[in-house]
C-alpha cells in the first residue's frame, strides 16, 4: 500500500521559503522534513510527518520545475507555466508598496512575486567558504569531480556545492561572449541584485584568468578581499576601463596596457632613477612614521618587487600569479618589518607621487594606472 | 459565404532548440482551418522569430466555424529531411461568433507538444467577419451563447427558461483504430485531440440548434463530458438548460451593445428558429422507455434507486394548505408538462423561481458496451440516457414535484461494463420563468392563436416575480418556503416524519434535506456548513460480459444505501439537518467498487434539530463490552456537542417548547431509510429504522455498525480557521477578502492484493482524508479561509490502484466582521448582486407584460390551442392567483421603478472607465488571470462573459524516469493545462476563468516501460471582472442607495 502519485498544482504556484532554503541547502526530502518537524510546524499547523512529506515533496519538485526557469531568469518575466508576472526587481518594490495601501488581492500576487525575486538570489547565492575553494580555477568538468573533497572540507553538501559550481558555470559561459560591462550583462542577464552581480563578475573574472588563490600563504585572505581587488582589475586594467564606448568584453585586460607596463622598468634598471626615486620618497616620509628605517632599508627591493609584478604581467602564466607575488613581494616584507596599514598606505601614495617629479621617467599615465590598482589592493590585503 | 476567419501570425518565443549544431531553430507556421492551409516565411536562425505574416484569409460555412478549431503548427525547417514539428495550437474560435463575447483573439499562446508539452509560445492575432445568413435551414447556429456557470449569469437577466437540452455525439476512437499500430504516438495523439475538438464544436451546434428552436438564445448550465468507451467508440455529451438572456443594459460594456455595426449583429437578435415545432422538441421521436423494459436491447439492467427527502413518520396536520397548493402546482406543472424532460441543469436559480425541494432523485443503468459500432447512428446512447430521464422523470412525480433541478448525468466505465447514473433534485417551480411555447414578443405577434394565452401567461411572470414567494404564500418568509414539502402529507411516497416549519408554523417539513442544489442565498441557516463525505470501497469478483454486469447491479444498491446511511450519521454528527450539493459518485473497476459521496452540511432553522446518535448492542450480558458501548457513546456525544460548536449551531431552544403542543413528536427522532428498488417499488421495502426508538440508534453488535462508528469517529475535524464545503458559498461566511487561491490536488494509491471490505473502506477514507489534511496545509497561510466547491472525483484506473482529484478554491474571509454582525450584514451583502439583478428584471418584465399584453386574462382558448392538459381547475388557479399577485404588483410597483431608474444612470462611467484602467494596468507583461471553480470572484464584478472555455489535451511520455517520475509528469501537466487555459483567456481578453472545472482526468502509466499517458478536459467561463473597489469609486451612493430599497422591499 503505497501512494503512487501525488501532486498539488496551484493557479498561482505556492511556494515555502523555509523549504526552498533547505533544498537549496542541498538537503534530501527526508531531511528536510527532519528539519522541519523540528522547526514545530507541525504543531503550529496540526499536520502529521505524512501530510509533511507530501508537501515537502511537492514542494521539491516545484523548486526542480522553477530550476529551468532560474537558469534563465531573464525568461522569467514572461513565461506562461507559473503564475508569476513582472519582471523589473524594482518595479516590484514599488508596487508591493503600493499594493499594501490598496488592494489585498495584488499584494498576494505581488509577494508572491517579490518573493520569486528573493528565490532568485537565494538560488544564486553561494557560501563565501566555497567560492573560496574554487576561485580561479578553471570551471570545468574536472573540478566539478573534486567537489566531494570540497564539500567534504566545508562542509557544504555536495548537492548544494554542485548547484553553486553550477551557477558559476553557467554565468561564466553566458558572459564570456557578451560585449559591454560585466556587471551590467550579469544583472541583465540573471536579474540579480548589484552586490551579488558583482561578486559573480569576480568569480567570472578569476575564473578567466585563473588567477592563483590556493596557495598556503594566500589563505588568509577572503573571497570578499578577492572580489574587491577583482573589482579595481576590472574597472581599471580592462579594455572596458579606458573607453566605455568601445564594444569590448570586459573580461580581459587590456593587452596594450600590459605591453605598457614593461616600460616602467626603468625605475628599477636606471641607477640613478632608483636612487632618486628613494631619495624623493624617504625627504616625504621622514618624521612622519616610526618605521622610517626600515622602509629606507628596504625601498629598493620593494620598489623592485612591484616593478617587475608590473613588467610580468604581459605575460599570461605571470598574472596568474599576481596575488602570491604581491604578497610575497611586498606584503610580506612589509609585514617583517612590522608596518601598519598606515605605514603602507603612506609609503604607498608617496612611492606613487614621487614618480611624477621624476625629470626621466616618462610613463606617468601607465604608472597611475598601475599603481592605484596596486595601492588598493595591497591595502585590502594588507591584514591578518 | 457566410463567414470569413483571418488569421495573422505575429512572432514566437522561447522556442526549443531544434538544431543542435547551430542551437537555433528555423521556424515556421501552418495555420490549417478545415482542408484549408497557409504557410509563413521560414524565419531562420531565432529561437525568437518574428513571422510578422500577412492575414491568412479563410472563406467558410458558419457551421465550419463552430465544428472546426483553427489548428496552428509550427514547424522546424529542415533542408534534408522531413520538417520537425515543434508543437501545435488549437484555437476554439467559438467565442468570436458570439458579437456579445470577444471580438478578437489576441496574445502569447503556449505552443503545446503531446510528447514534450509546452515548447515556446506564439502570438497570434484571429478574427472573424460573419454575414447575415437568412436561410432558414441553416445547420449552424452561431451567436448562441454557452455558459457552464450552473445560474444566471451576473450581467444578464433571465427572460425566460426554457428547460432542458441535450446531445450526443459518437465516433470511433483514433486510439483503437488499425491506423493507430503504424503511427507514432504522436500523431495518434494529435489525431484525438484534434477529433474531439470536432465532436465537441459539433456538440455545441447542435445544441445550439435545438436553443434556437425553443426560442431560446443561451445555454446555462452546459456541461460536456466525454465517456472514453475503449474499442467500442467515443462519446461526448452535453447537457445544459436552454434560456433567453438579456445584458443587463446599465452595463455599456464595451462595444458590444445591440446596435453594434458587425453584420453578425442581426443574426442573434431574431433567432431564426424553424417554426416547425412548438414546446421543446427534442431528437428522440419516442421517448417511452421505461425502465421495466430494459432487457430489450443487448444488455441493460436498471439499478434500485433511492429517492428521499424528509424522513419520519407520523405527521398529520396543515391540511388548510392543500387545495391552494395543489392549484399552484398544477399551474405550472402544465407548462413543464408539454416538456419532454422537465429538468434544469441550474444550481442557483433567481430568486422566486424555486418554490419548493422534494429530495434527491438518482438512477443508474449498468450498461454492456456493444463493440459493434456506427458513428453516424448514436441511438443506443440515446436510449439509454432516455431511459435513465424517464426514471427520473417518474421518480420526481413520486414525490410530487414536476421539475428536477441540480441535474447531472455522468458515467463510469471500465473495459465494456458502463454505469449511466443521473441525478438531480425533486421540485416545484414557479412559472415566473417558463412558458408554454418556444416564444418570444415577435413570435406572438405572428402567432395568433397563441398570442392571447401567452400574453396571459406572462402577466403571471412579470407578477411573480415581483413579488417572488409572495404570490402565494405570502406569509411565508422567503428564507423557508423551499423546504416545505411539495408532496401530499397524506399520501407520502415514503414512510417520513413530517414536522410544521420552525420558521413560519404554518406548513409541513421533513426532518431531513437532501439536495444537489446550491443552498438558496434566501434561506435561513443557523451557523455554518461544513463538508460531509461518505466513503466506501467494495470488492467484487471479476468477471466478464452479463455476469459482470449483473454482479455490479447486484452490488449497487447496497452501495448507496451504505453511502447514505453514512452520509445521515455524519449529518447527525455534526448536528445539521440538511444537505446542499450531493454528489454520488460510483466508480467501477475490475476488483472493486467506489463510491464517494459528498454534500455541504447546513442546519436550516426551518428544520427540526436533529436527534442524537444512540449506540445499542444487542448482547448486554458481559459487563466490559457494556462499558465500551457507553465509552463510544460518550464520545459521540462529545463530539455532537463539540461540532455544534465549531459551526456555531444554537438554534434558539425556545422553539421546541412553543412547538411542542401542535407537534407530537419527541424531541429525538428516529429516522427512516428507504432504499427503493424499480422492480419491488415503493411497498415492499424493508425498514431498517430500528423500530420507533428515539434517537437514531446503530447496534453494534454485527462488525458493519461497528466499522461504521469507526468511519464516524476517525473523521478528523478541520483545523482552526479551515472550513470546507462544495457548493459555491458558505452559509455564515460572506465578508470574503479577494483573495483567492484554485488549485487541483491528485492522488493515485496502490492497494494490495487480498484485502477485505473493512480494510479497503478504511484506506480510501483515509486516503480522502489525508488528502483534505495535506490541502488544509498547504493552505494555511490563507487562514481564516474557506475551502469552496470541494469536488472530488474517484477513479479505478487499473486493478488495485484508485484516483482521487480534487480541484477546489480557497478564497480568505475576515474573521473579525464574522464574528461581530453575524449573519445579518453579511447576508446583505452576498445577496446584494442578486437582488440588485433581480431589481432589474422585475422592472423590466413589468414593463413587458404591460405593454405587450392588452388582455392579461385572456380567453382561455388559448389553452386548449396550445395542446397542453387544460382543466378546468388550471384555469381557474391561474386566475386566482394572477389576481393575488396582481394586488402586489400594483402595491410595490412604483417603488421599483424609480429605483432602478435611478441606478441605470450613474453607473455606465465608472465601470466603463474602470474597465480601460484595468486593460491599461495589464500592460505588457503577462497580465494574471484568475480562475475559479465558482460563478463568482469575491470582491469584484464580471461585466463581461467572453465565451466558454472547453479544452482538451493529452500529454504522453516515454521517458516517465526522466521526467520525475509519475507526479513530476502529471505535476508538470497540471501546470501546463492551467498556462494555456490562462493563455487562451488572456488572448480573448479576460482576466479570469469562473466555472471552471476539470472534468476529466485519466492517467495511464506503465512504468516497466518507462511510460505514462494523460488525458485532461478542462472548462469554464472566460470573463473580464472588475474590482468592486474600483467601482465604488464612482458609484457608491447610487448603489447602496438601490439595495436598501430592494431589501426594504423583500421584507415585506
Amino acid at each position: 500500500m503505497s501512494v503512487e502519485l501525488d501532486v498539488f498544482v496551484g493557479n498561482t504556484t505556492i511556494m515555502d521559503k523555509e523549504v526552498y532554503q533547505l533544498w537549496l541547502n542541498g538537503y534530501t526530502v527526508n531531511d528536510a522534513v527532519k528539519v522541519r518537524i523540528e522547526g514545530g510546524v507541525m504543531e503550529e499547523c496540526e499536520a502529521s510527518a505524512e501530510v509533511l512529506l507530501s508537501d515537502t515533496m511537492d514542494q521539491y519538485r516545484t523548486f526542480q520545475m522553477c530550476e529551468r526557469l532560474l537558469h534563465h531568469p531573464a525568461k522569467l518575466a514572461n513565461q506562461l507555466l507559473f503564475q508569476i508576472p513582472p519582471d523589473r526587481q524594482a518595479m516590484l518594490i514599488e508596487r508591493y508598496a503600493l499594493a499594501c495601501q490598496f488592494n489585498s488581492l495584488d499584494l498576494v500576487i505581488i509577494q508572491f512575486q517579490t518573493f520569486i525575486c528573493i528565490s532568485l538570489f537565494r538560488y544564486y547565492a553561494f557560501d563565501d567558504s566555497f567560492v573560496r575553494e574554487v576561485l580561479g580555477k578553471k570551471l570545468s568538468k574536472g573540478t566539478k569531480k573534486d567537489l566531494d573533497d570540497v564539500s567534504i572540507k566545508t562542509g557544504i553538501t555536495l548537492k548544494s556545492c554542485r548547484r553553486q559550481f553550477d551557477n558559476f558555470k553557467r554565468v561564466f559561459k553566458v558572459v564570456e561572449e557578451l560585449k559591454g560591462p560585466l556587471v551590467e550583462n550579469i544583472r541583465q542577464h540573471f536579474l540579480l541584485p548589484d552586490q551579488l552581480a558583482r561578486d559573480y563578475a569576480a568569480i567570472v573574472f578569476f575564473a578567466n584568468h585563473r588567477f592563483e588563490t590556493g596557495k598556503k600563504k594566500l589563505q588568509y585572505l577572503t573571497f570578499q578581499d578577492f572580489a574587491f581587488c577583482a573589482g579595481q582589475l576590472i574597472n581599471n586594467w580592462t579594455v572596458g576601463a579606458v573607453d566605455n564606448m568601445m564594444e569590448d568584453m570586459d573580461v580581459d585586460l587590456d593587452k596594450e596596457f600590459l605591453q605598457d607596463l614593461k616600460d616602467l622598468k626603468i625605475l628599477i634598471t636606471d641607477k640613478d632613477l632608483l636612487d632618486q626615486h628613494k631619495n624623493l620618497v624617504c625627504t616625504a616620509l621622514r618624521g612622519k612614521t616610526n618605521v622610517f628605517n626600515e622602509m629606507e632599508a628596504n625601498f629598493k627591493n620593494l620598489s623592485r618587487g612591484l616593478v617587475n609584478i608590473a613588467a610580468k604581467l604581459i605575460n599570461a602564466k605571470d598574472v596568474r600569479d599576481f596575488f602570491i607575488d604581491l604578497v610575497e613581494k611586498f606584503i610580506e616584507p612589509c609585514r617583517s618589518d612590522k608596518l601598519t596599514s598606515i605605514d603602507v598606505n603612506l609609503y604607498l601614495t608617496h612611492y606613487t607621487n614621487s614618480a611624477h617629479i621624476l625629470d626621466t621617467f616618462k610613463h606617468h599615465a601607465v604608472w597611475t594606472r598601475y599603481m592605484g590598482v596596486i595601492k588598493s589592493c595591497i591595502l585590502r590585503m594588507y591584514h591578518d | 459565404m457566410p463567414g470569413r476567419l483571418k488569421a495573422k501570425i505575429v512572432a514566437g518565443r522561447h522556442l526549443p532548440v531544434m538544431d543542435r549544431a547551430s542551437d537555433l531553430t528555423d521556424a515556421f507556421v501552418e495555420v490549417k482551418f478545415g482542408n484549408t492551409t497557409f504557410k509563413t516565411d521560414v524565419y531562420p536562425k531565432s529561437l525568437n522569430p518574428q513571422w510578422n505574416s500577412e492575414w491568412f484569409k479563410f472563406e467558410v460555412d458558419d457551421e465550419d466555424l463552430q465544428d472546426e478549431p483553427l489548428q496552428i503548427t509550427v514547424l522546424d525547417h529542415d533542408t534534408y529531411s522531413a520538417n520537425d514539428a515543434i508543437g501545435k495550437v488549437y484555437i476554439d474560435i467559438d467565442p468570436l461568433l458570439c458579437s456579445e463575447a470577444a471580438t478578437v483573439i489576441s496574445g502569447w499562446l503556449p505552443i503545446y507538444d503531446t510528447i514534450h508539452g509546452i515548447r515556446g509560445e506564439i502570438n497570434v492575432l484571429v478574427k472573424v467577419d460573419l454575414f447575415n445568413d437568412l436561410n432558414r435551414f441553416r445547420q449552424s447556429s452561431c451567436g448562441v451563447k454557452f455558459f457552464c456557470t450552473t445560474s444566471i449569469p451576473r450581467c444578464y437577466r433571465a427572460i425566460m427558461v426554457h428547460g432542458f437540452v441535450e446531445e450526443l455525439v459518437v465516433n470511433e476512437d483514433p486510439e483503437y483504430q488499425w491506423i493507430d499500430r503504424i503511427r507514432t504516438p504522436r500523431a495518434s495523439n494529435e489525431a484525438r485531440q484534434r477529433l474531439i475538438f470536432l465532436m465537441s464544436g459539433e456538440l455545441q451546434r447542435k445544441i445550439g440548434l435545438k436553443v434556437l428552436e425553443m426560442g431560446g438564445n443561451a445555454v446555462v448550465g452546459y456541461l460536456q463530458c466525454f465517456d472514453l468507451e475503449g474499442e467500442s467508440g467515443l462519446v461526448v455529451r452535453a447537457i445544459g438548460t436552454a434560456c433567453t438572456l438579456e445584458k443587463i443594459s446599465t452595463f455599456p460594456a464595451t462595444a458590444t451593445h445591440p446596435n453594434n455595426s458587425s453584420p453578425s449583429k442581426d443574426m442573434k437578435d431574431s433567432p431564426q428558429a424553424a417554426p416547425s415545432t412548438l414546446g421543446c422538441r427534442s431528437t428522440h421521436s419516442s421517448p417511452v422507455h421505461s425502465a421495466s423494459s430494459r432487457l430489450s436491447q443487448g444488455f441493460s439492467i436498471s439499478v434500485p434507486t433511492l429517492l428521499f427527502s424528509g424522513m419520519g413518520s407520523g405527521g398529520s396536520a396543515g391540511k388548510e394548505a392543500g387545495p391552494l397548493k395543489a392549484l399552484l402546482k398544477q399551474q405550472t406543472q402544465s407548462a413543464l408538462e408539454q416538456r419532454e424532460y422537465p429538468f434544469f441543469t441550474l444550481t442557483i436559480f433567481p430568486p422566486g423561481f424555486l418554490l419548493h425541494v422534494g429530495g434527491v432523485v438518482s438512477a443508474r443503468s449498468v450498461k454492456l458496451l456493444d463493440r459493434i459500432h456506427n458513428p453516424d447512428e448514436p441511438e443506443t446512447r440515446d436510449a439509454w440516457w432516455e431511459e435513465i430521464r424517464q426514471e427520473i422523470k417518474s421518480h420526481a412525480k413520486a414525490l410530487g414535484c414536476h421539475a428536477v433541478v441540480g441535474y447531472s448525468e455522468s458515467t463510469s466505465i471500465c473495459e465494456e461494463v458502463c454505469i449511466l447514473s443521473a441525478s438531480g433534485t425533486a421540485a416545484i417551480l414557479s412559472s415566473r420563468f417558463m412558458q408554454d411555447g418556444p416564444l418570444d414578443t415577435e413570435h406572438r405577434l405572428s402567432q395568433q392563436p397563441l398570442c392571447v394565452f401567452s400574453a396571459g401567461s406572462e402577466r403571471v411572470e412579470g407578477d411573480m416575480g415581483s413579488s417572488a414567494s409572495l404570490g402565494f404564500e405570502e406569509v411565508v418568509s422567503p428564507g423557508c418556503g423551499f423546504c416545505h414539502i411539495p408532496y401530499d402529507e397524506l399520501n407520502i411516497p415514503f414512510p417520513a416524519q413530517l414536522t410544521y416549519c420552525y420558521c413560519c408554523r404554518r406548513y409541513k417539513v421533513p426532518d431531513v434535506l437532501f439536495t444537489t442544489i446550491d443552498l438558496p442565498t434566501e434561506a435561513n441557516v443557523t451557523g455554518k456548513g461544513c463538508l460531509i463525505q461518505a466513503r466506501l470501497c467494495r470488492t467484487k469478483k471479476k468477471a466478464q460480459g452479463e455476469g459482470n454486469a449483473m454482479a455490479i447491479s447486484n452490488l449497487l444498491p447496497f452501495l448507496e444505501y451504505e453511502l447514505h446511511t453514512q452520509l445521515m450519521n455524519k449529518l447527525k454528527l455534526r448536528g445539521m439537518n440538511a444537505l446542499f450539493g450531493l454528489r454520488i459518485q460510483i466508480s467501477v473497476g475490475e476488483t472493486m467498487l467506489l463510491g464517494l459521496a459528498s454534500a455541504t452540511g447546513v442546519y436550516l432553522t426551518a428544520l427540526p434539530s436533529p436527534g442524537g446518535i444512540q449506540i445499542a448492542g444487542k448482547t448486554p450480558s458481559d459487563i466490559t463490552y457494556e462499558q465500551h458501548i457507553s465509552n463510544m457513546q460518550k464520545k459521540i456525544n462529545d463530539t455532537i456537542t463539540k461540532n455544534k460548536e465549531q459551526y456555531e449551531i444554537n438554534p434558539p431552544e425556545v422553539v421546541e417548547e412553543i412547538i411542542g403542543s401542535p407537534i407530537p413528536e419527541p424531541r429525538q427522532r428516529s429516522r427512516l431509510f428507504r432504499s427503493h428498488s424499480e422492480s419491488s417499488d415503493e411497498v415492499s421495502e424493508i425498514d431498517l429504522s430500528h423500530g420507533k426508538k428515539d434517537a437514531f440508534v446503530l447496534e453494534i453488535d454485527d462488525t458493519d455498525a461497528v466499522e461504521d462508528i469507526h468511519a464516524l469517529l476517525t473523521d478528523s475535524p478541520t483545523p482552526a480557521g479551515f472550513y470546507s464545503c462544495n457548493t459555491e458559498i458558505m452559509p455564515g461566511i460572506q465578508n470574503w477578502t479577494s483573495a483567492i487561491q484554485m488549485f487541483t490536488s491528485v492522488r493515485v494509491f496502490r492497494l494490495n492484493a487480498n484485502l477485505t471490505n473493512q480494510g479497503l473502506n478504511k484506506i480510501f477514507s483515509d486516503l480522502c482524508e489525508n488528502l483534505l489534511k495535506s490541502l488544509y496545509f498547504k493552505l494555511r497561510s490563507m487562514v481564516p479561509c474557506c475551502l469552496c466547491h470541494l469536488n472530488f472525483t474517484v477513479a479505478i484506473p487499473e486493478d488495485e490502484l484508485i484516483q482521487v482529484a480534487v480541484t477546489a478554491v480557497a478564497m480568505s474571509f475576515d474573521k473579525e466582521q464574522t464574528l461581530e454582525n453575524g449573519k445579518r450584514s453579511g447576508e446583505k451583502t452576498l445577496i446584494k448582486a442578486i437582488t440588485e439583478n433581480d431589481e432589474q428584471l422585475q422592472f423590466n418584465l413589468e414593463l413587458n407584460a404591460e405593454s405587450s399584453s392588452p388582455n392579461p386574462l385572456g380567453s382561455p382558448k388559448g389553452l386548449s390551442e396550445v395542446g397542453s392538459h387544460p382543466s378546468a381547475r388550471d384555469r381557474c388557479s391561474s386566475w386566482i392567483e394572477q389576481l393575488k399577485l396582481k394586488a402586489h404588483t400594483i402595491r410595490r410597483g412604483s417603488v421599483k421603478t424609480t429605483s432602478s431608474m435611478e441606478k441605470a444612470s450613474p453607473l455606465p462611467e465608472g465601470r466603463s472607465r474602470s474597465l480601460r484602467s484595468n486593460r491599461s494596468y495589464s500592460g505588457s507583461s503577462v497580465a494574471v488571470v484568475k480562475m475559479t471553480p465558482l460563478s463568482f470572484i469575491p470582491g469584484a464584478k464580471i461585466i463581461k462573459y467572453l465565451g466558454i472555455i472547453n479544452m482538451f489535451f493529452i500529454r504522453e511520455t516515454s521517458s516517465l524516469r526522466e521526467e520525475g517520475g509519475v507526479s513530476g509528469f502529471l505535476h508538470t501537466f497540471i501546470a501546463e493545462v492551467f498556462a494555456m487555459v490562462r493563455a487562451h483567456v488572456a488572448a480573448l481578453g479576460g482576466n479570469a476563468v469562473v466555472s471552471y472545472s476539470m472534468k476529466e482526468c485519466v492517467f495511464m502509466e506503465n512504468p516497466n516501460k518507462n511510460q505514462a499517458q494523460c488525458l485532461i478536459n478542462v472548462s469554464g467561463d472566460a470573463v473580464i471582472f472588475v474590482r468592486e473597489s474600483e467601482l465604488e469609486l464612482t458609484s457608491v451612493q447610487p448603489q447602496s442607495a438601490t439595495t436598501q430599497t430592494s431589501n426594504g422591499g423583500e421584507g415585506t
